[in-house]
């Protein structure tokens, strides 16, 4: 499974580049306003209020932020589980998106947290409260960000079996010269480093498959809970979002976003690090989507009649058009990915892709905000602080995925494409300019 | 995709989607109301006795000033903040009373404060137990120094009672506890209550307070409303309330007699049943994986692909 270590390589290129410094900009801007954060209270820097307690970074930083970080979980099902293995190429770059996504939703939620300093109750048996959801969801975010950081480690250890050193005197270096190891110490320390992770990696590979199958069932119980969440608010919760069926709708669109995701960052990073497109493996998952979102949709208007709150949906007025939006990108990107020709078409299979993930982030964020009415008097728009601290917390992940795609093998090996294809394929394609082939 | 691998997909979701699904189908009948708790204490305000002196407002403040440490709110033309005065509740201010005008004869007060459900969303929302429900008193009650700041208490409560000290680093959640700490436990009844001067506030035993209410209902029936808003509102309530005008005008909205929280326990109890869903995907999933995982070794130590994704590869050509 994971032992396929040709499948990946490590992107090569200079890690300073300028996206890099624009990203750390906004690294810093957003970190500045946390500091302020932490000084002023949450109330300095945030517009939420009584009546809105939860703003942006509940609904954008976790309810979205882990939707779109589902790419490693809807992946995994569709290697592990329906026995995919030529998707294998896309799980680690997934994998790698899902653990800066849950990562920074936890990080989000350290800020967010008034009683951060308190957050130690979540593993004190005696105060835990198992009627919350979000108890549930704090756990099982916590377990399975642990469990991503294990998924992912298998590219860690490879990289540290091939070390030579380089970095860590280059860095020594740069802090002060005297820092600089003496080869002596630096060969022993290696050495023992490579025997180590050697040791560590055909072990981790034995048991991987049972920490990838938490990775699967950890997602389905929170990402549904996400939904549970907001069961509680029936009297503030607009009729058209409000349902006993939210947990199967979290559950089912996180899976579809994770697929969508998966194929806009395929196409994204394939343009920007100038490889080539996977589109066999991007259309055969954009071949997915429609039959999981006609489910949704069927689930949502079927609900929606049943509760007799169809008419409300086609009023017209601002919770139905947020509806009708929301409805429109999903259907439609849905609709569009039926036909085989589209599937083939990289542009098209980008658009698509973006009008899911939108449509699909668009349903979190009504039912967490835009659909979240405590009463009269009361309004929320996030402020330009707040909204900073956001942009900082994706900012970070953008260039954290970009430097550890350099790190280590991540990306999918053009030349070892496609395991369960034809061997013409693998001559069509020239290596990438730049690309270090990594072999086992 | 070969007929196998589609099964195995849909017991995936499956399993998972059973859970909930039969969660939502067994909420759709109407829950029963659990036990009323009608020993509990509370307190009933009558809105067409309150004179709107603010007595209780102060002597809330003064005596609970330790428990959250609630602060003047100044007015905007009291620089000093010799003058208290707060616009809502707030993380400073647990009780407040407002005017509602009609017109020149038609108007009324209203005081605003915890309204201690008997099956409180605060209470089943927290996920640190920081918010609890007295099962003898029926107090609802927030302990700082367990809660976490998470403001899940805020999104729960139909009232938007619990406030959050938004201007603080260090803030906690400031509600009525009907001074569980302080007057309750010193003299017996809470000091809004204690302090009223035309005894707006009955404070005692739910049972009791129902009582009077209906009597008052009964005695002058063109003075009030004919309802004791609290007695059926989302379960009930230990706050209850009298009033001349209709109370959503006063800023008590219209709510169902179904507690949002027996609602939502029930669907995730349905699906948490003693962990037996998540343990049983997670034992389905091994095993799929593993016989995946075998036979794709042994597929691979053969060089014979043929097995896989037959469906996908007609569209690749």
């Amino acid at each position: 499974m994971a032992g396929h270590h040709d499948e990946f390589i490590r992107l090569e290129g200079k890690i300073f580049t300028k996206s890099f410094f624009f990203l750390l900009t906004l690294v810093l801007i957003g970190f500045f306003f946390i500091g302020v954060r932490y000084v002023k209270g949450i109330g300095a820097v945030s517009n939420m209020s009584d009546g809105y307690p939860w703003g942006i970074w509940i609904a954008y930083d976790v309810a979205t932020g882990t939707a779109i970080a589902c790419g490693g979980y809807a992946v995994a099902i569709l290697i592990y589980i329906r026995n995919h293995m030529k998707y294998h190429p896309l799980i680690r770059s997934a994998l790698l998106t899902s653990l800066f996504g849950y990562g920074l939703a936890g990080f989000s939620v350290v800020i967010d947290l008034g009683r951060y300093w308190n957050s130690y109750g979540f593993f004190i048996p005696s105060r835990w409260q198992i009627n919350s959801a979000m108890f549930e969801v704090a756990l099982c975010v916590m377990t399975y960000t642990l469990v991503l950081v294990i998924e992912f480690l298998p590219a860690v250890l490879w990289s540290l079996e091939n070390s030579r050193g380089v970095t860590i005197r280059k860095v020594a270096d740069w802090l002060h010269p005297r820092l600089v190891p003496s080869d002596d110490r630096l060969s022993s320390g290696l050495e023992w480093v490579r025997s180590s992770a050697a040791w560590l990696r055909p072990r981790l590979d034995k048991v991987l498959v049972f920490f990838i199958v938490l990775g699967i069932t950890l997602p389905t119980m929170h990402q549904s809970s996400l939904g549970s969440l907001l069961l509680i608010a029936a009297t503030k919760l607009n009729p058209l979002w409000h349902t006993g069926f939210l947990p199967l709708l979290f559950l089912i669109n996180c899976i579809y976003i994770g697929y969508a995701i998966v194929i806009l960052e395929s196409i994204i990073s394939s343009s920007a690090f100038k490889r080539p497109i996977e589109l066999n493996e991007l259309s055969g998952l954009s071949r997915i989507i429609p039959w999981l979102t006609i489910i949704w949709l069927s689930v949502r208007v079927g609900d929606l009649v049943y509760r007799g709150q169809i008419a409300n949906a086609l009023r017209f007025d601002f919770y139905s058009c947020f509806f009708l939006i929301e409805f429109l990108l999903v259907a439609g990107g849905s609709i569009i990915l039926f036909s085989p020709r589209m599937r083939r078409s990289p542009r098209w299979l980008f658009i698509t892709a973006a009008m899911l993930v939108l449509g699909g982030a668009l349903y979190r964020f009504n039912v967490y905000l835009i659909g979240f009415n405590p009463g009269q008097g009361w309004h929320y728009f996030p402020s330009f602080a707040e909204l900073m601290i956001t942009v900082g917390v994706v900012a970070l992940e953008l260039l954290g995925y970009q430097v550890l795609v350099k790190l280590f093998p991540v990306l999918p090996n053009p030349k070892a494409h496609g395991h369960g294809e034809s061997q013409h394929h693998h001559k069509e394609q020239n290596i990438p300019h730049g690309a270090v082939h990594v072999g086992k | 995709m070969s007929k196998q691998t589609r099964r195995t997909f849909l017991k995936t979701i499956g399993l998972g989607g059973a859970a909930i699904m039969a969660a939502a189908g067994g909420v759709c009948q109407a829950s029963e109301q659990s036990g009323v708790n009608n020993e509990a204490l509370g307190m009933l305000y009558d809105a067409t006795m309150c004179v709107g002196c603010k007595a209780c407002m102060t002597v809330c403040k003064r005596v609970n000033s330790d428990f959250g440490g609630l602060s003047f709110e100044k007015a905007p033309f009291d620089q000093d903040g010799i003058w208290d005065a707060p616009q809502d509740l707030s993380g400073s201010t647990r009780t407040l009373i407002k005017l509602y005008k009609e017109s020149d004869d038609r108007w009324s007060y209203i005081k605003y404060s915890c309204m201690h459900c008997q099956k409180p969303s605060c209470v089943s929302v927290c996920p640190v137990s920081a918010m609890t429900r007295d099962k003898q008193t029926g107090i609802v009650d927030y302990n700082k120094d367990t809660c976490i700041g998470c403001r899940y208490c805020q999104v729960g409560c139909s009232f938007n009672i619990p406030k959050f000290q938004w201007e603080k680093s260090l803030p906690q959640i400031v509600k009525c506890d009907l001074c569980k700490n302080t007057n309750l436990k010193e003299k017996g009844i809470s000091a809004c209550a204690e302090t009223c001067p035309v005894g707006a506030i009955a404070f005692g035993k739910r049972k009791d307070l129902l009582e009077i209410a209906h009597n008052r209902l009964k005695e002058n029936p063109g003075r009030y409303m004919q309802h004791v808003y609290g007695e059926h509102e989302l379960g009930g309530t230990n706050h209850l309330y009298l009033a001349g005008v209709p109370f959503d005008k006063l800023g008590l909205p219209i709510l169902p007699e179904n507690a949002p929280a027996e609602f939502s326990e029930k669907i995730q109890h349905t699906i948490y049943k003693g962990f037996v869903a998540p343990v049983a995907l997670y034992s389905t999933l091994c095993f799929i994986a593993l016989k995946n995982q075998k036979k794709h070794e042994g597929s691979h130590n053969g060089a014979d692909h043929d097995g896989e994704n037959r469906g996908e590869r007609e569209e690749h050509k």
